[in-house]
């Protein structure tokens, strides 16, 4: 019951009204995701809004980190992986046979469960690895994009003066701040956050969560999380997933105080999950 | 459960404690052999030890003194040209089997990696004077290192391998979501990030292969001067220890305990530095 009255709690307090007007990043049409024989997302169909955050929500196992994989092509990266249906990326389909898949994952980035900073590398070289590798050496640009990132990813003043040190020398909220600044580095249109605060402790949640919502004005969101009360928090949309399909997807507010699927209502009370 | 002042508890901690001393006695067993080795080279080699030895030529036939500088040169060069076949190569292949080689085709190369891991050395020899001594007309460093390097290239190639597996594969994923193409992302990342570990493989490959006497008999040869060009025959400790123990002559009997002393310290010295490498830099970086 707690669970319950958090969520609605959080929902009202934004006091979000249904979003009409507001353009389609990302249009996922039909899409099915297999591993091997296991089929792990069945036609799922969404429209995700620019510059709003679009939170996915889903017991452990529902398809909804494969689903999020689908959207800036790292599913195909997995051996026996493979997919059905359409992703259009501002209008045009990013799985179409002409369209390069690293050319979708410069324009769609993407924060994992785990920190992951590269431990070879110093947190400046870990912030522009991504411009770095794909050719441009221009220390001054480099320099400049490092600060900018940083700073969007409210790290800047705590490691503005050790930027040398080592990536992983960070603790664990600063090092998932880092792949962030890392992702937001090479200038996304998308951001997919794959349980970016599971691993960490409250006060990174939150620092996590209020980052996610100073960047959805430049950026697109997509948030997949198990945490009911943070997709509250901070989404304005939300899609509940269950084995693989979609139940319902609304604006947040809407889907915690009246969902319109009995598997949704008996998500959010805690019946199951 | 036997009651610990029983008669059958009693016997089982004397078994217990027999056993230990068991162990014990075949590990002692084992290293003792190993243990004479290094002493009896250390107490035959040390004395015959002299700054001549590492600076002069050998002498004639049949006169004392001289030293083997030719030789400890000669090793390295091959060595060092053994490396430029077995380390780009045996890197490389074993980026392509962590990487992409799951399927059939991996595991046959994975299959033929370790037999001829297992390859007698002499016959590598054989092989590679039919290829390139034969048309060369000459025995010649190049074929010693050739040799070496083919040697080489199966034990890199597994130790590269296992070490890039040992990269978390979430590493590979955050680059590629970074939009870096793939094979960048194998080296300058994944590669980079197994650098301690490849290192270590390619110093154990070069101790092995710097001790080995019988390829280098049909492609290297000997020389018993400086090494004139590379597509000349060259001089090497192993070899040169082989013939002068069979040789007559006590000078050069002593002369090869020496070499015997300082092949064993440079084998001993890879070893140490190979573990040095393989410690410092894995996971906290530059």
């Amino acid at each position: 019951m707690m669970l319950w009255d958090h969520a609605i709690a959080s929902a009202l307090a934004k006091g979000e009204a249904i979003e009409t007007g507001v353009p389609s990043q990302l249009v996922v049409e039909d899409l099915h995701a297999y591993f091997g024989r296991t089929h792990a997302v069945k036609g799922l169909s969404l429209d995700i809004a620019a510059n709003r955050i679009t939170a996915i929500i889903g017991p452990s196992g529902c398809g909804k980190s494969t689903f999020l994989r689908c959207l800036n092509r790292m599913h195909e990266v997995v051996p026996g992986a493979r997919r059905e249906g359409r992703v259009l990326l501002d209008g045009e389909d990013i799985y179409a046979p002409s369209v390069d898949p690293v050319e979708v994952r410069r324009r769609v980035g993407m924060v994992f469960q785990r920190a992951n900073p590269f431990p070879t590398m110093s947190i400046y070289d870990n912030v522009v690895v991504g411009l770095r590798l794909n050719g441009i050496r221009d220390r001054r640009v480099l320099d400049e994009v490092a600060e900018r990132s940083l700073g969007q990813a409210a790290l800047w003043d705590e490691v503005k003066d050790v930027l040398a040190r080592p990536g992983t020398s960070l603790s664990g909220g600063q090092q998932q701040r880092l792949c962030i600044a890392r992702a937001l580095a090479v200038q996304p249109e998308v951001l997919l956050m794959d349980e970016p605060a599971s691993a960490l402790d409250p006060a990174s949640t939150l620092k996590i969560e209020e980052l996610a919502k100073t960047l959805r004005e430049t950026l697109t969101i997509v948030i997949v999380t198990h945490n009911m009360q943070q997709a509250a928090r901070v989404s304005d949309s939300t899609a509940f997933m269950l084995a693989g399909s979609l139940i319902e997807y609304g604006p947040t507010a809407e889907l915690f105080t009246r969902p319109k699927e009995r598997q949704t209502e008996d998500y959010i009370t805690g019946r199951f999950g | 459960m036997i009651a610990p002042g029983s008669r059958a508890g009693a016997r089982r901690r004397l078994t217990d404690r027999v056993m230990g001393w068991v162990c014990l006695a075949a590990i002692l067993v084992a290293i003792a052999p190993l243990a004479s080795l290094l002493g009896y080279v250390v107490v035959q080699g040390a004395p015959a030890l002299n700054w001549a030895f590492f600076t002069h030529l050998p002498a004639p036939v049949g006169e004392p003194g001289g030293g083997m500088a030719n030789a400890i040169l000669g090793t390295l060069t091959l060595i060092g040209l053994a490396s430029g076949v077995g380390v780009p190569v045996g890197i490389l292949g074993g980026l392509f089997l962590a990487e992409a080689g799951d399927g059939r085709l991996g595991w046959w190369i994975r299959f033929t990696a370790d037999v001829l891991n297992g390859l007698p050395s002499i016959v590598v020899g054989v092989f590679v004077y039919a290829l390139v001594v034969v048309p060369m007309h000459r025995f010649s460093a190049l074929a010693g290192g050739l040799a070496l390097g083919v040697m080489m290239i199966p034990l890199v190639v597994r130790t590269t391998e296992e070490m890039v597996r040992l990269v978390p594969s979430s590493l590979r994923e955050a680059s590629l979501a970074l939009g870096i193409r793939w094979w960048i992302t194998s080296l300058r990342i994944v590669l980079r990030t197994a650098t301690a570990g490849v290192i270590t493989g390619i110093m154990l490959a070069v101790a092995r292969i710097g001790g080995e006497t019988a390829p280098l008999l049909f492609t290297a040869f000997n020389n018993q001067f400086w090494q004139a060009g590379l597509d000349q025959p060259i001089s090497s400790l192993t070899v040169q220890l082989f013939t002068y123990s069979i040789a007559p002559y006590d000078d050069w009997h002593r002369q090869a305990w020496a070499a015997a002393l300082v092949l064993m310290a440079i084998t001993l010295l890879l070893n140490i530095a190979a573990r040095a490498a393989g410690r410092q830099r894995f996971t906290v970086g530059r």
